[in-house]
């Protein structure tokens, strides 16, 4: 095994590596904002609307969570242009990241507002609040102190995943190595980096989400005590 | 020339599903036999291989999946082996499975009560005695609705061992995209076989953690 | 006019009855205990007088807001009926003054500033003026109870509903949250309380209602109910089992 391991060439087109960097964050970014947000908003539909709204939530979560992240974004890629809609290679990326996530999201917190004892929905009712009072006073805030740990695995576990973006040619970090592979024919040294720059990224997500954590629920507070309680 | 959507582009994407169960099935085996020893160490009482675990499941978690068979594809291939790419696919699909398998293991292990342990050493029970006999069928219990539930994630992440050329479920529908240009149909298509394989799982993970839950709760 | 006016309520859980045709009038000032076995509906008929609960048929009217089976006006209703129950359901992620706080803001509207004084005058009321700061679960549980109790306080209602808010305490954590009770009593608070304690119905409750089977079985002056009891279920009830 003559092998020697060079990464100088890999180094020389780490400007490369750096745009996909960015994209990458980007979508990564976008996509946890937005995904969350639209996860916090289909588990309270949910929960306050009818039996018709719950049937289409529950229908929309289990058919993303039981199909492919790729296979989603081959169809919002492929197939939407095919019914008139024009979506870049990076807007059908992002659609397919919110999408996604969105459905891993509303199951999270709708976990979490199930884990609201009936008695705390109770109070604020008897108090003559509305039902959604009660949902984003009383129930909202602990539903996500109880979760937060959950859904921060599930953005990181999002963040990783935006590398299959790469399949549709979204020339986000893992598209980017591809490239410089295929300049520098250096495989194995360019995925080493690229690995290593994509583990740096999910222990500062982590970290990153700890510390909101911290700072939205804090430790010492009625939320802090509640962080983590529910989780998967 | 393009082609129709027809039976025989519907029987091609099904029976290519038979590489996606076959991938499934083997990473499975090998990431949980693998996941299975990074437990034991992550429970262990040696604290270097503690760490050395710890390290390992952090790792795996903290990288794409698809850079687990890029590396496993150009490493094996640079390690001299000469190997179908099913191979690259399978020694990546069960190195992935390992990190989380062997978290969700590690949990299932400390999640029985430590007086089992305790009841067991006044037993005079060896340590492989212990594991053997008292804590590890208790573990076992809780560790089974998870591990099922982690089956789903483990059938839906093959799919991107298409991009180093196996023919599996969605390698199949580009083929078939590529010739047809029907999108939806043919993604549909394929998303629907996903769908019909994944969700009896997820269906079975839920239902067993319900009566686990039923058991300890009562 | 009563402030609490129940007519002729019927209440089933699914196939089961639970309350059949209950009658009652409270009014202003007056103390209404409701004692009787568990299972005979007590907690029921509360909740439905704040309409936790629809009721199938009759009629409950609370200071000029009536709720029917339809459930309408429910939120005017609850308003002027404050509810403490035997778990304290106080909110975990609130501070104690926050707790207090935010009904008045959100229900009714009032300023910061109003709320934060109706939440220092409460809490004052039931002696816990030094723990506004304070988190819930910090307190011991009857400084809770006596929390949830100032929490419905703030709301000013007419009425105070109490559904055995001493039954989840140690017994010598009882002793401050009856007195609490006793003093709002004696301030003119209309109050209905579900209670086992019966030394405290004789003594603070105007009128005891003894319910059985879900019927109002017998009801009068609380001395009259205790010192001279008329059906024979009410001789046993308290004669046996309770001291
Ligand atoms: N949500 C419900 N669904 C079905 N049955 C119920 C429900 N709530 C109460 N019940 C039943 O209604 C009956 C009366 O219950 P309720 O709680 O009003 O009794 P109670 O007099 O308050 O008793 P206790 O002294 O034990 O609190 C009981 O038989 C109970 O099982
Ligand atoms: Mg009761």
């Amino acid at each position: 095994m003559g092998f020697q391991f060079q990464f100088q060439p890999v180094f020389a087109r780490m400007d490369a590596l750096l745009d996909g960097l960015w994209l990458t964050l980007q979508l990564a970014g976008i996509g946890i904002l937005c995904g969350a947000l639209l996860g916090i908003l289909l588990a309270m539909l949910r929960g306050l609307g009818g039996r018709a709204t719950r049937i289409l939530v529950d229908a929309y979560v289990e058919l993303v969570r039981n199909t492919p992240f790729l296979v989603q974004l081959l169809i919002i890629f492929f197939g939407m242009p095919s019914i008139g809609i024009r979506l870049s290679a990076e807007q059908a990326a992002l659609s397919a990241i919110i999408l996604n996530l969105g459905a891993y999201a509303t199951e999270i917190v709708r976990a979490g507002i199930e884990s609201v004892h009936r008695s705390q929905i109770e109070a604020g009712l008897s108090l003559a609040m509305t039902r959604w009072q009660v949902f984003r006073h009383v129930v909202l805030a602990p539903a996500l102190a109880r979760v937060w740990p959950a859904l921060s695995s599930q953005f990181v576990l999002m963040m990783l995943s935006t590398s299959v973006c790469s399949f549709i040619s979204v020339q986000e970090l893992s598209a980017q190595a591809a490239n410089v592979e295929s300049e520098t024919f250096r495989s194995f040294e360019v995925y080493i980096t690229v690995t290593l720059i994509y583990l740096a990224l999910a222990i500062l997500l982590r970290l990153l989400l700890a510390g909101l954590g911290a700072v939205l629920f804090p430790a010492g507070s009625g939320l802090g005590r509640l962080r983590g309680q529910v989780g998967r | 020339m393009i082609r129709q959507f027809t039976q025989s582009e519907f029987l091609f994407i099904l029976a290519s599903a038979r590489w996606t169960l076959l991938l499934t099935v083997m990473s499975m085996l090998l990431g949980g036999l693998l996941g299975f020893l990074v437990a034991l160490a992550r429970t262990s009482r040696l604290a270097p291989l503690r760490a050395l675990a710890a390290g390992w499941i952090g790792v795996i978690q903290g990288v794409p999946v698809l850079m687990l068979l890029f590396l496993s594809y150009y490493g094996l291939a640079l390690a001299g082996f000469d190997l179908p790419p099913l191979i690259a696919a399978t020694v990546s699909m069960a190195l992935y499975a390992s990190g989380f398998l062997g978290e969700i293991w590690r949990g299932s292990i400390q999640a029985v009560p430590w007086q089992q342990w305790e009841a067991s050493s006044a037993l005079a029970f060896s340590r492989p005695q212990q594991y053997r006999y008292v804590i590890l069928p208790q573990a076992m219990r809780i560790a089974i609705p998870p591990t099922v539930g982690f089956l789903v994630q483990l059938v839906k992440n093959t799919s991107i061992v298409s991009i180093i050329g196996v023919v599996e479920l969605a390698r199949a529908g580009n083929l078939v995209n590529n010739a047809t240009f029907q999108p939806f149909k043919v993604f549909g298509t394929v998303a629907a076989i996903y769908f019909v394989i994944c969700w009896p799982i997820s269906l079975l993970a839920r239902r067993l953690e319900g009566r686990l839950h039923a058991r300890r709760a009562g | 006019m009563p402030v609490v006016q129940v007519e002729g309520v019927h209440k089933r859980f699914g196939a089961v009855e639970v309350l059949k045709g209950i009658d009652l009038a409270v009014e202003g000032g007056e103390v209404v205990a409701i004692i009787g076995r568990s299972g005979s509906g007590k907690s029921t008929l509360l909740r439905c007088i704040n309409g936790l609960e629809q009721i199938q048929s009759g009629r409950i009217e609370v200071s000029g807001h009536s709720i029917d089976p339809s459930g309408k006006g429910l939120r005017e209703l609850r308003k002027d009926v404050g509810i403490v129950f035997q778990s304290y359901n106080l909110f975990p992620h609130l501070r104690v003054g926050e707790n207090i706080m935010l009904a008045p803001r959100i229900v009714l509207g009032v300023s910061k500033a109003e709320a934060r004084s109706r939440a220092e005058e409460t809490l004052a009321e039931v002696g816990l003026a030094e723990r506004f700061d304070a988190w819930p679960d910090n307190l011991s549980g009857g400084q809770q109870q006596r929390v949830a109790i100032a929490r419905s306080l703030a709301m000013r209602p007419k009425v105070m509903l109490f559904d055995e808010v001493t039954s989840a305490l140690d017994p010598e954590l009882t002793g401050e949250v009856l007195a609490t009770m006793e003093r709002l009593a004696r301030h003119g608070m209309t109050m209905l309380l579900v209670t086992h304690e019966m030394g405290f119905a004789r003594r603070v409750a105007t009128t005891t209602v003894f319910m059985h089977q879900g019927k109002v079985w017998e009801m009068g002056p609380s001395e009259r109910i205790f010192g001279a009891p008329e059906t024979p279920e009410l001789r046993q009830f308290l004669g046996g089992g309770l001291k």
